[in-house]
């Protein structure tokens, strides 16, 4: 009964998100204020019942209601709570509801902080979000119900495939579709913009928290599954140029450069045209990698249960939402141009170059990724161009970018000194040399491309530091004078900073990986290997049990130093875990980390003979390549409560001298 | 309509091309492993490759007088983790020797690979710069060629390999061939 309720909560949302679209457009064009305002409620209504909707299927996995189809075909009564409650969106049906919900949230957010913007603004930004809503909702009511029931109820269910019953990957796709989805609110204001005709700074400054938050949650999201990926699958490796992780890299490199683009529109004026066509293609390549995880188009190891069916209407959602958008503008974005004129050298053209190697990077992972489909297309076969390719190709783009981070924002806008920015940049020189050095003394003879990797760490993090201590006037001015910017220094600014040496953090971390060691050994109990000059030792197999698997669980001691002087670093306890009703086995790696290297162990299959497969790795800073993503995030959000977002809309609210200036809801 | 205006359908226009693709890919009656290759009723290119297990080279020579399976895989190609099995599986009922060459991997990725999915090949070639790929055609990884007792070519299969296509076409073929 709970779950016919939220089926037909969903039907009605669907009703909600059309009256939403047809009150808001209409009540924009014929500027009736009225129709925006009832508008704006559904907006409310509509994620309201979606939030209901979405809690009664919650609700189904977690009583275990296996009457439910989707519930039995991928739910257990044996499974840990956790994992029934990720269960919903571990499946395509339950995950296009969690899709559709993050979308009415961000819609009902849109209507709720809407008071700072131009009504028609929010009402056409509002319409544009009804109008995906009503796709989506059809396309899950239509094709991927997770409502409908099954008669007789199984006794049991089919489970979670164990691979995904980790905490890591429980949150992860809400991190990634809060990214992926929120950036559908750019995408609205690109199109509401193109409607209205206008673009101007303040648009600019409307639409620029959106897009920080969802490339926050972007950057948490992908940091999340790679390093799910890394601790779970047993190889070692955090990211293997797989479709999937390649449809979610894409619109975060897309929304990276439209994070910068937009600073140009809002400082400067110009750009504009572009940064609407960067909003319209990072919400693009958000519903191409939907198109292609869901519709069985290309081969991957993440994805979902195929149904030519759904590929055929997410292709049309994709020409309504894409073709539409881009028709759009092909007719109104010419009437856009305008604005401050700049030269090449100024904190403009370098705005503009990353964007170009931004965008070159997504087109290269792009090409990547649907290589395999083109020749398909011509009666090819299904293939993969794999690293290679993109080891070749994107990295090569990145040098350039990281060069060009550090120098940027030393530029002055509209003509900048390039020659006085290198000089100014004198510090982070030096750190280039003393990284080269130190990496060429450490690992001579070894991978010479990583050494310049972290090089170009260093450049990156102490340019940003460099730049931030030329805006405080650090060691020139006295510290009071120091301390006084400081203090007003704008949080948008320490936000870049912050991200920049994330992006530092997490290059050092890329770079160092080439330089680890690892062991693949067969062992006996009691034998020892070496492991980039410490011992492992193998102490002892058991078995345990867990709610919904057996595991052979074995005992490692990490030991440092020899003979006397011998002492214990770590108890490493890997795990090869079997799941009884998928008859599958999955790898518990163990990890010892000091946040600078991991160890990392993984059990393979016993040989009969009391021998052990065992996988062990020393790997030199790949915590950083983490730490660095969630640095990058911080900065994000760091800019994101910058008092700039709110200013606006007080100085506005003032001028019409109609509300107190911290009045409203904002 | 001047050329500003066509720059502006630039994006639309591609994105065109890109959605007739897009359709290609989800018509069902697409059959991708067709591929006609010019190689086939040729000789197998030479190559000497080492190998994984340090035994000795791999070589054209080495394999003349039987009829043999050349697989190309990688250790980073998805589609190959998918074939694995199915490999697997062949090499377990098949007297017909089945050979890997390592297409564009790390030594090391590719013992790893094999240690953790298990080994159907008889013995494994390094083709670490892909010359032997190109040599035979190769589009991408997976790709299994058929080569008979005179050292030609005789079939081609692009993609993962798959019962139905073993049981339709490769086992008939080997039978005549006389392999198994």
């Amino acid at each position: 009964m709970i779950i016919e309720f939220g089926h037909f909560a969903l039907i009605l949302a669907l009703c909600v998100a059309m009256l939403q679209t047809g009150l808001t457009l209409r009540g924009a064009a014929r500027n009736h204020w009225g129709m925006m305002e009832a508008g704006r409620m559904a907006a409310l209504a509509q994620f309201a019942l979606i939030a209901l909707a979405f809690a009664t299927l919650v609700h189904a996995y977690a009583i275990s209601d296996f009457s439910v189809l989707n519930v039995a075909e991928n739910s257990h009564s044996d499974k840990p709570l956790l994992y029934k409650l990720s269960g919903v969106w571990g499946n395509h049906e339950g995950s296009m509801v969690l899709w559709v919900l993050i979308l009415s949230l961000y819609g009902a957010a849109v209507s709720w902080f809407g008071d700072s913007m131009p009504p028609r603004l929010a009402a056409r930004v509002l319409g544009v979000m009804g109008m995906i809503g009503v796709g989506f909702l059809l396309f899950i009511l239509l094709t991927s119900n997770p409502f409908l029931r099954l008669s007789p109820a199984p006794a049991d269910g089919n489970g979670l495939n164990p691979i995904l019953q980790d905490p890591g990957l429980a949150f992860h796709p809400p991190f990634l579709y809060l990214g992926y989805v929120g950036n559908a609110v750019s995408f609205a204001f690109a199109v509401a913009a193109l409607i209205e005709g206008r673009v101007d700074a303040a648009w600019a400054r409307w639409v620029r928290p959106w897009t920080l938050a969802s490339w926050c949650t972007l950057t948490v999201g992908i940091a999340m599954g790679s390093w799910w990926a890394y601790y779970t699958l047993g190889w070692g490796g955090w990211w293997f140029w797989d479709p999937v992780e390649n449809a979610s890299l894409m619109p975060w490199l897309a929304s990276t450069a439209l994070i910068h683009s937009s600073i140009v529109v809002e400082r400067r004026d110009t750009l504009k045209s572009w940064t609407v066509l960067l909003a319209i293609l990072t919400f693009s390549l958000s519903l191409v990698g939907t198109f292609l995880v869901r519709s069985g188009v290309l081969t991957s190891v993440h994805a979902f249960a195929l149904d030519p069916r759904r590929g055929v209407f997410i292709l049309l959602l994709l020409l309504a939402a894409i073709g539409g958008s881009l028709t759009l503008y092909a007719f109104r974005a010419p009437k856009l141009e305008s604005g401050g004129v700049f030269a090449p050298v100024s904190r403009e053209g370098a705005l503009v170059l990353n964007n170009l190697i931004l965008v070159s990077c997504a087109a290269t992972v792009f090409i990547g990724t649907l290589y395999p489909l083109f020749l398909d297309a011509v009666g090819g076969p299904k293939l993969s161009v794999g690293y290679p390719f993109f080891d070749r190709t994107f990295v090569p783009l990145m040098i350039p970018l990281l060069v060009a981070v550090a120098v940027g924002p030393m530029l002055a806008w509209k003509r900048g000194d390039l020659l006085g920015a290198f000089q100014r940049l004198w510090a982070a020189g030096i750190a280039v040399l003393v990284a080269l050095l130190i990496g060429f003394y450490l690992t001579w003879g070894g991978p010479v491309l990583a050494v310049l990797g972290l090089g170009m760490a260093a450049w990156v993090g102490m340019g940003a530091l460099v730049e931030l201590a030329e805006r405080l006037r650090l060691f020139r001015a006295s510290w009071q004078e120091s301390w006084r910017r400081a203090l007003n220094h704008p949080r948008s600014a320490y936000g870049m900073t912050l991200a920049h040496l994330g992006l530092a953090v997490t290059v050092a971390g890329l770079a160092a990986s080439a330089f680890q060691t690892e062991n693949i050994a067969l062992m006996h109990l009691g034998e020892s290997i070496p492991l980039s000059g410490f011992t492992l030792r193998f102490d002892g197999i058991g078995k345990h049990d867990g709610e919904n698997y057996t595991a052979d669980a074995a005992d490692f001691t990490l030991l440092n130093g020899e003979g006397a002087g011998e002492r214990v670093v770590a108890e490493l306890r890997p795990e090869r875990r079997f799941f009884p009703l998928q008859q599958q086995t999955v790898a518990k790696t163990a990890i010892h980390t000091n946040l600078l290297s991991d160890f990392y162990v993984a059990l393979g299959d016993p040989d009969g003979n009391g021998g052990w497969a065992v996988r062990a790795y020393w790997k030199p800073l790949v915590p950083f390549i983490w730490i660095g993503a969630i640095i990058m995030a911080l900065g994000g959000a760091v800019s994101l409560s910058d008092r700039r977002w709110r200013v606006g809309v007080a100085s506005r609210r003032a001028a019409k001298g109609a509300l107190p200036v911290n009045g409203g809801r904002a | 309509m001047n050329w500003r205006r066509v720059l502006f359908l630039l994006p639309l226009a591609l994105f065109m091309v890109l959605a007739v693709y897009f359709w290609a890919g989800l018509s069902p009656d697409h059959d991708p492993s067709l591929l006609p290759s010019a190689m086939i009723g040729k000789p197998e290119p030479v190559f000497n490759l080492a190998t994984l297990d340090n035994s000795g080279a791999l070589t054209t020579d080495g394999m003349k007088g039987q009829v043999v399976l050349i697989n190309f895989f990688a250790s980073w190609c998805v589609p190959c983790r998918e074939e694995h099995a199915t490999l697997m599986d062949f090499a377990k009922i098949s007297s017909v020797p089945l050979y890997g060459i390592a297409y564009k991997d790390k030594p090391a990725d590719s013992a790893q690979f094999l240690a953790s999915l298990g080994n159907p090949y008889k013995r494994v070639g390094l083709d670490q710069d892909g010359r032997t790929g190109i040599d035979f055609g190769v589009y991408g990884v997976p790709e299994t060629y058929v080569i008979d007792k005179q050292g030609i070519i005789r079939w081609r299969h692009v993609g993962p390999l798959d019962a139905d296509a073993i049981a339709k076409e490769l086992n008939p073929l080997l039978q005549s061939l006389g392999g198994s």
